[in-house]
This record gives structure tokens, sequence and C-alpha cells, in this order.
């Protein structure tokens, strides 16, 4: 585990640079959209009889913690690392000492792993503070959030480490990261949908995310449906991180 | 293998990418304390050379020893021992010259301390402790070669590789490359370089070998290979209008050789003196210029005039 916390501490050193812009941006994000959808859009939501038996605040928020999660892993594992490859080629850098191909992911993904834990740690005490988290198993829902990061960030790495032009990071957050923000169950139940849609949907790592999150603040986790949750989001995750060991070592050692 | 084996041990190595075979059989051994050249024009295969021996990239065939170990299986523990200075920049641009060093020693695993005071002497060594706060992306091309240079040696390493090290740098930067590299030679490290710059590598290689099409064409001290290849000067001939039809023999047996270009003759000789005399009288040239003949002209007359990109 020693050498991959060797190329961790190059990410720890690169973000001393810009760590205020992101830590404004971790609690003035969820403030927004908080007040945007739980507040502003609840308030027309919540009249009248719910029809989600529950404040709409209550059930978007848990939910939009997941996202978050998926949105970081996105954006750090897609352009930042063809840059490691192309542009600052830090990778290579990093390859001309003793650390090897599966130390610089293992590097990469741990660094993710703490961007979404201290990222997903604000939100959830914004949340706490808009009296959203009703059950003490919320806190559990910070490492479900982590798990949903490396969900994401592990297999987006592995594809990010092979592609040859940027125009597949704009179509992976156009046709994959935004709709599923949209029709994971954020915002309202998959159960509305289609079934064929709803399928899609159950598929996606981020409803079992959003899903399990929710469950969590709201004290209505069932063990073994959360165990189905956490397991399917541990496959994504494994899975990522062992195509991310070949394709790094395919791109990088040849 | 002991430690008065070669640092570096090469028998029949291959490396081939798809159907381009870029290494084709080579034979080599570096010896511990001397400075190995490859010498070559772009394609050669030097740089891919470069790659195995670093441990970025399996050989596709053949034997390959570095200290004795096997790059494929050995890496890490080989790359600790390496210090490497790539043809294109690795530097972070965002971080500024001592971070560079520091967080590259910790790559090493040296810890905190010990880098940092590695940083402050490399600095020094490279002429670059007064930039040590400024970032990276406000040094020149010749500063950011330096780093890279004082980088590549935080850890202490008992092999430098260094893929073209001057390629893209003014004259001025150059010199300050080459004297940094003839200290390090001094100090007893092994240094492993490419280039196609002919006066580099007479300057600082003990021995190298011509690389052309993936093979070794010749291999020798710079003096050998002048010796055997050309000979001892060359008398350059300038001429007003058209350059004449130069007969060999009708200059009293004084040539080995000689080469018509656009704008000059080369007459190859081993008494360019003895020569100057006849050449006028002969072919009445506008000048005449005698010099040492150079590992540029072994070079070209290996791997011929013609431009390979």
């Amino acid at each position: 585990m020693d050498y991959p916390l060797r190329a961790y501490e190059y990410y720890l050193t690169s973000y001393r640079r810009v760590w205020r812009g992101s830590v404004v941006t971790s609690i003035v994000n969820p403030v927004l959209y908080l007040t945007a959808l739980g507040v502003g859009l609840g308030s027309i939501v919540n009249r009248g009889s719910s029809p989600l038996g529950i404040p709409y605040l209550d059930y978007v928020a848990p939910g939009l913690m997941a996202a978050v999660a998926m949105q970081i892993a996105a954006a750090e594992c897609s352009w930042p690392v063809m840059a490691a490859v192309r542009w600052t080629r830090q990778y290579h850098a990093m390859l001309a000492t003793p650390l090897r191909a599966r130390d610089i992911v293992v590097g990469h993904q741990l660094w993710v792993a703490s961007r979404v834990a201290s990222s997903a740690t604000v939100y959830l005490i914004v949340i706490a503070a808009f009296g959203v988290v009703r059950s003490p198993l919320g806190i559990l829902a910070l490492p479900v959030t982590v798990l949903v990061g490396a969900a994401f960030s592990a297999p987006i790495a592995a594809l990010a480490v092979r592609v040859r032009n940027e125009a597949t990071f704009v179509a992976l957050f156009r046709f994959v990261i935004m709709p599923m923000f949209l029709f994971s169950g954020i915002f309202f139940p998959v159960a509305r949908m289609p079934h064929a849609l709803r399928v899609v949907a159950y598929l996606t790592p981020l409803w079992n995310g959003v899903y399990l999150c929710r469950n969590l603040t709201l004290g209505t986790a069932g063990l073994w449906l959360s165990l189905a949750n956490v397991g399917y989001l541990l496959l994504w995750a494994g899975a990522g991180l062992a195509l991310a060991f070949r394709f790094y070592r395919w791109r990088l050692v040849r | 293998m002991s430690a008065a084996g070669p640092l570096i041990h090469a028998r029949g190595l291959v490396k081939t990418f798809g159907d381009l075979t870029a290494v084709d059989a080579i034979d080599f051994d570096v010896r511990r304390g001397e400075a190995f050249g490859f010498l070559g024009p772009n394609g050669a295969g030097k740089s891919s050379t470069m790659r195995m021996i670093g441990c970025v990239s399996p050989p596709t065939g053949g034997e390959l020893g570095i200290f004795g170990l096997d790059p494929v299986r050995d890496g890490p523990r080989i790359r600790a021992r390496l210090g490497v200075v790539p043809q294109e920049d690795t530097l972070d641009n965002e971080l500024t010259v001592r971070e560079n060093i520091l967080i590259y020693g910790r790559y090493f695993g040296l810890p905190r301390r010990e880098a940092r005071a590695r940083a402050e002497r490399l600095l020094e060594f490279v002429q670059l402790a007064e930039r040590a706060n400024d970032r990276v992306d406000a040094l020149s091309g010749g500063m950011k070669r330096r780093l890279t240079i004082a980088r590549s040696l935080v850890n202490d390493p008992e092999l430098l590789l260094l893929d073209e090290p001057t390629t893209g740098l003014d004259p001025q930067a150059r010199h300050a490359v080459w004297d940094r590299l003839f200290r390090l030679k001094q100090q007893g490290v092994t240094l492993v370089l490419t280039t196609h710059y002919m006066d580099e590598a007479e300057q600082l290689c003990d021995r190298l070998v011509i690389m052309d099409r993936g093979r070794i064409a010749e291999e020798g001290s710079p003096l050998e290979l002048i010796r055997r290849l050309s000979t001892r000067e060359v008398v350059e001939l300038r001429f007003e209008g058209a350059t004449p039809a130069v007969d060999a023999a009708r200059l009293n047996g004084l040539v080995a050789r000689t080469e018509v270009l656009p704008d000059r003759v080369l007459l190859y000789t081993d008494d360019g003196d003895a020569l100057v005399p006849v050449a006028h009288a002969q072919l009445h040239p506008q000048s005449v210029l005698v010099r040492r003949s150079t590992l540029e002209d072994v070079f070209l007359r290996l791997t011929g005039r013609s431009l390979i990109d």
C-alpha cells in the first residue's frame, strides 16, 4: 500500500493550490440545490397531500448526495486522466520511478475517493442542518457515497486512459452522466417511469446509490436490499478497477 | 551477475509494434562509469531502446539485463536505481521548481526531510536555487531541461538515461547541460544517452553505437569510428557557378573518397595540406577549407544524406 500512497501524495500536493475554490463550491452548491429544489420546488410538490408521503426536501436531498459523488468522480477521472497520459504526462513521470501502473491507478482512485469523502461530509452536514437526516443510520450515507464515487471513478478512468479523442468525454457526459442524473430516482420515483426504463434505472449504479442513501437518511433501509445495493456498487467499482489495471498497463507500458 | 559485469547487457534485443520492427536484434553492453551513446536519425530505434532499458516497454525478444536484473520482472527494483531524463518533459508546470523535485523524491520513497535536503543540493547543482519557489511554467526551455536533470538525480541513480537531452535548446543552454553531464560523469555516474547531434556525441560519449533502421551499424569510440570510417581530414571546396566533375584519380592519390553536394565538393583525405595546392591547380575552386573529420562525416556516410522523418 506504500507505493499507491506515494502517487496519492502528488494529488495532495497539486490540490493545495486550488483547495479554497473547491471547498467553497462544495458548500455553496448543495445549499443552492437544496434551496431551489427542496424549498422552492418542494413548496409546490408538498401542497395538499404529498404523493411521496414525506416532504420533497427529505426525498431529494439524499439522492443529490449520491449524485455529487458521481459528478466528482466523472470530472476527476475523465480529462485529468487524459491529461496525465498526454499533456502534463504525470503518469509517465511516476512510471519512471519504482511506481507501477497499478500503483498509479490506486493512487489516483484513492485521491478521487478522498475528494468524494470530503464533499460528502460537507453535504451531509448541510442537509442535517436542513433537518433532512431523520435517522442515525444517515451517517452510513457517507461511506455509501464514497462507494458510489468508486463505482463511477474506476470504470471512467479505465475508459479515459484508452480514449483517443476528447469527444468521447463530451458524449459520456451528455449521454450517460446527465440522463443518469435526471432518471435515477433523485427527483421522482422511478416507479413513475415506463417498465423498460425502470429496469434500466435499476441497473444504473446511481439508482442503487440514491435509493440506499435515501433509505439511510430516512431510516427505512432494509438489511437485505441494502446489502444488494452495496454489492452491486462494489461490483461496478471492482470491475472498473480490474479494467483500469489492464488498460493503464496497456496504455503506459508498451 | 557480479558487480564487475556490464551494467546493461543486451543480446538480440528486439522490439516490434505490430508490423513495425523498431529495434531489430541488437547487441550491446554498457560498462559501469562510462558514457554510452545511441546515435542515429529519427526512427532508428534509439528511443524504443531507451524505453526498454527504462523498464517501461517490455522487449519483444532477445535478452536484456540491467544491473543483472530482468526489466520485466524487476521493473520497480531497477527503476529505483535509474535516473530518467525523457525526451518530452514530464514536469508539472503548476507546481514550483522545488515541489517538482520533492514530489519526485517521494515517489522513490525518500523521507520528506531527506527529499528536501536533496532538492536544495540538486537545485544548486543545476544553478536553479534562486528559482526554487517559481512555478515551472515561468522557466525557459533550458532551465526546464536542467530541472528535469536535477529531478532525475534525486534518487542518487547509478545509471542516468538521457533521451535527446539537448534537442531544441539554444547553444548556451546546450553547453550548460553538457557541463552538468560532464560533471556527473566525473563523479562516476554511468550515462546512457541518445542524440542526433554529432558534436554532443563527440563531447560526451566514451563509446557509442550508430543505429539505423533498428540495427546497430557501427560501434566504437568517437575517435575510432572516425579513423575507421572516415579520413583524418576533409577538404571542402566551393565554386563560383556550377560544381565541376571531380576525378579523384587525378589528385595524386591523396583522396580516399569524394562527395559532390549541390553547393560544395568534399574531398576525404589523410593529408589536407598536401592536397590543397593540388586541388587549387586542378579544380580552380573559389574557396578551400581544410577541417578535421568529424563524427558527422561518419554518420552521414553510414546513414546517407536522404531525409528521414
